[in-house]
């Protein structure tokens, strides 16, 4: 008998279970169709073309309301990619300080991680959204308290200015020249990256233990500076200041922004932190231990033995709470940050209808976005995994 | 992933399985209830009052199209839509008609697929904003923070303003009535922005009302009309009768209180008498009883006492008629001849 046969089984119950997910895939499809033609609508994209009519506060490109929808979804990405990006840098701080240190001998402090990770991990994130931003709200002056004689409050060094529409700070001005000089600084970076592996290179050839910090801290200043100088300070700050009804000039930070790039480090923190945690848990205490008889102090040990092996389970679940962490910024619109759910999916949707053709954008982009966090993390995890020989 | 998207391909097309259905009339008789979508809470339009009843000028439009079609002014299910959900939910079949203070627009009437039955609020675009900052017209707003409800006319008309008059505002996008009045109290944008009906509600329920004001300006029109789905042609005529007959029952007179003498027998006025079901058959052009128009009116009472119960000048918010008084008292309600 055939069916006796596993291979043959399987191979039948597969290709079975697969006509009928293409069967229901067409139904949905064809009933998608149907009814979009019996209520007298047709998929067309020809809206993106069309000027939006809205205005949007966040602008990392230039943009108004007489750009097209097409434009005010690009803000909308720009703007979900800032916050991702911005709460995965924070989010990975924040998780392998609190995973390290809930296994802290002091049991103080590893009480308090505890408390941070449970506390966190257990309440929803869009309560903490709404939570950190009503505080902001809420607590913080509005910018008239900032006027007159009799102010209230006041700016922080004449140059940070918290109010309840966000955080205002300066903004550094590019003057000719003043890329070479960023451009300066990034090649530092590289240089001291370049150092520690050749220091790390020595350490482990010759077993010579070259000090990197002091280097490094000059590595960091001092090229940079040179060239600031040499080049007449050609970058200058704009400072906020107060005209009108709000601060005008440097950088705003507004507090959507600032209340969804809190919630989701600090959400994603917590989870992050169990995974440093049963990743560190992983490596066996006997390396630890054998690495202390060598004469390790507890924090080279945590440096050069614990954590290189216990990056490798620390990867893959890594991955998932970026990807997390993309997807989860699609509750901004509960703050009125205006990501691509907000302009895209939110208010062209409403203002031109087209549902249909909205929410399929959005599904791709999110997938495009999830499939390169994957891609990019799984590059990085074949690099730094074990090698076996 | 591929979970996710066969997920997504699921809710669209269920999102628009109920759009086909065409006879709304059969299935609201089935259901024995009307679906009516209404906004999360606006006083004097719609909002649940301290037992949970709806109350407000939307809810009675909802009110008297059940007792026509139902004979049961109660049999409503109210369901509150934010400005951003309502045209998904109307388009679905989740609800069978709004009144949700929706402006009539072109493109929601043609391009989204609905039609507009009527209007029963003349509304247009104004600003409040705070006393202390002595702001005295809307043109002085350059460079102000001003709270928006997103998905609404009002949202694009703010655009066109600040941009007609080249000066620049930051919009801090909110979803509710509720959301905006919270940030404004709490001084997070200067000014909010929205129908002038709408801010004169809103303000009533400010803690201190006399602290604030409307700005002079109306930038735009914001005609309110209920809205039902683009092509079940009989259900939109019962809607917009219902509706037209609290407009005439006031023309005319006709009130809650003697809309019951009125039906008993005829009188005098021939069109009360084709209103009221006791000469001719209008009823039964639209699949209705001959009643339906006395139990509409019975509902809640005429347009005119509606108004005043739930806007007028006796009320917090204190709206005078204006243009939403009768034709024969100069405003602009005029309902077409019961013929
Ligand atoms: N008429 C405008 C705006 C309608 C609107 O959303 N108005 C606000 C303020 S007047 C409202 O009803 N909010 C109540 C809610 O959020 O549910 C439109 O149709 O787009």
């Amino acid at each position: 008998m055939l069916l006796s046969d596993t291979r043959y089984r399987s191979y039948t119950f597969q290709f079975i279970a697969l006509l009928c997910l293409i069967a229901a895939v067409a139904f949905l499809a064809r009933n998608l169709m149907n009814n979009l033609e019996a209520a007298g609508l047709n998929i067309s994209y020809s809206f993106l073309n069309s000027a939006s009519g809205y205005d949007i506060n966040q602008r990392p490109i230039a943009y108004d309301s007489q750009s097209t929808h097409l434009r005010a979804a690009i803000v909308g990405i720009l703007n979900t990619l800032i916050v991702a990006v911005l709460a995965c840098v924070t989010a990975t701080f924040l998780g392998v300080a609190a995973g390290v240190l809930r296994l802290s001998n002091n049991w103080i402090v590893a009480r308090l991680m505890a408390i941070y990770v449970e506390a966190f991990r257990n309440i929803p994130v869009l309560i903490w959204i709404l939570i950190i931003f009503s505080i902001l709200t809420m607590s913080l002056p509005a910018p008239n308290a900032f006027r007159g004689d009799d102010a209230t409050s006041s700016m922080l060094f004449r140059a940070f200015a918290f109010t309840n529409r966000g955080i205002y700070t300066p903004l550094p001005i590019m003057g000719p020249g003043g890329w070479l000089v960023a451009g300066v600084f990034v090649a530092s970076l590289i240089g001291i990256w370049l150092f520690r592996k050749w220091a790390t290179k020595k350490l482990f050839d010759e077993g010579r233990m070259i000090a990197t910090f002091w280097p490094s801290v000059a590595l960091f200043f001092i090229p940079a500076l040179i060239a600031f100088f040499v080049l007449g300070m050609p970058i200058t700050l704009d400072y906020p200041a107060l005209k009108g009804f709000n601060f005008q000039g440097g950088l705003q930070i507004r507090g959507s922004l600032i209340a969804l790039w809190l919630a989701l480090s600090v959400y994603t923190g917590a989870f992050i932190a169990e995974n440093v945690r049963a990743g560190i848990q992983a490596v066996s205490v006997g390396q630890s231990e054998a690495a202390a008889s060598l004469g390790l102090r507890p924090r080279r040990i945590m440096n050069l033995v614990v954590l290189p092996q216990a990056l490798r389970v620390i990867i893959p679940p890594l991955v998932s709470q970026y990807l997390n962490i993309t997807k989860n910024s699609s509750l901004a619109i509960a703050v009125g940050y205006m990501d691509i759910t907000g302009t895209l999916g939110g208010i062209t949707l409403n203002q031109t209808g087209r549902a249909i053709e909205c929410v399929l954008l959005l599904m791709a982009f999110y997938l495009v976005i999830s499939l390169s966090i994957s891609t990019v993390m799984n590059l990085y995890n074949n690099a730094i995994k074990l090698r076996e020989r | 992933m591929k979970k996710t998207v066969f997920l997504g391909a699921l809710t669209i097309s269920g999102l628009l399985a109920g759009a086909a259905a065409a006879a709304t009339l059969d299935d609201v008789k089935a259901r024995g209830k009307l679906n009516c979508g209404v906004t999360t809470g606006l006083t004097g339009f719609s909002e649940p009052d301290a037992s949970g009843r709806w109350e407000g000028l939307d809810a009675a439009v909802c009110r008297a199209v059940a007792a026509a079609v139902l004979s049961d002014a109660d049999a409503v299910e109210f369901v509150p839509l934010t400005a951003k959900t309502r045209f998904t939910s109307l388009a679905s079949g989740e609800i069978d008609m709004m009144a949700r203070v929706t402006t009539w627009t072109l493109s929601r009437d043609t391009d989204l697929k609905f039609d507009f039955v009527g209007i029963n609020y003349y509304d247009g675009q104004g600003f409040i904003v705070p006393k202390a900052l002595g702001v005295t017209s809307a043109k002085d707003l350059d460079g102000a923070t001003v709270c928006i409800q997103t998905g609404t006319t009002t949202e694009l008309n703010l655009a066109d303003f600040f941009r007609a008059n080249n000066i620049s505002y930051e919009p801090v996008p909110v979803e509710t009535d509720d959301e905006a009045a919270q940030q404004y109290l709490a001084g997070a944008c200067d000014t909010y922005t929205t129908d002038a009906s709408g801010l004169a509600a809103t303000r009533a329920g400010f803690p201190t009302p006399a602290d604030h004001v409307v700005l002079p300006e109306i930038i735009s029109k914001e005609p309110l009309g209920p809205l039902v789905r683009h092509g079940d042609n009989d259900w939109a005529d019962i809607v917009r009768w219902s509706l037209n007959a609290l407009i005439a029952a006031e023309e005319y007179g006709v009130t809650q209180a003697n809309v019951e003498d009125k039906a008993a027998s005829s009188g005098t006025n021939p069109e009360v008498n084709r209103l009221l079901g006791t000469e001719g058959e209008l009823g039964a052009m639209m699949g209705l009883d001959k009643d339906w128009a006395k139990r509409a009116i019975a509902a809640s009472g005429n347009y005119g006492e509606i108004f005043e119960r739930n806007l007028g000048v006796n009320t917090p918010i204190g709206l005078a008629r204006g243009l939403n008084a009768q034709w024969t008292n100069g405003g602009l309600l005029y309902s077409p001849p019961f013929r």
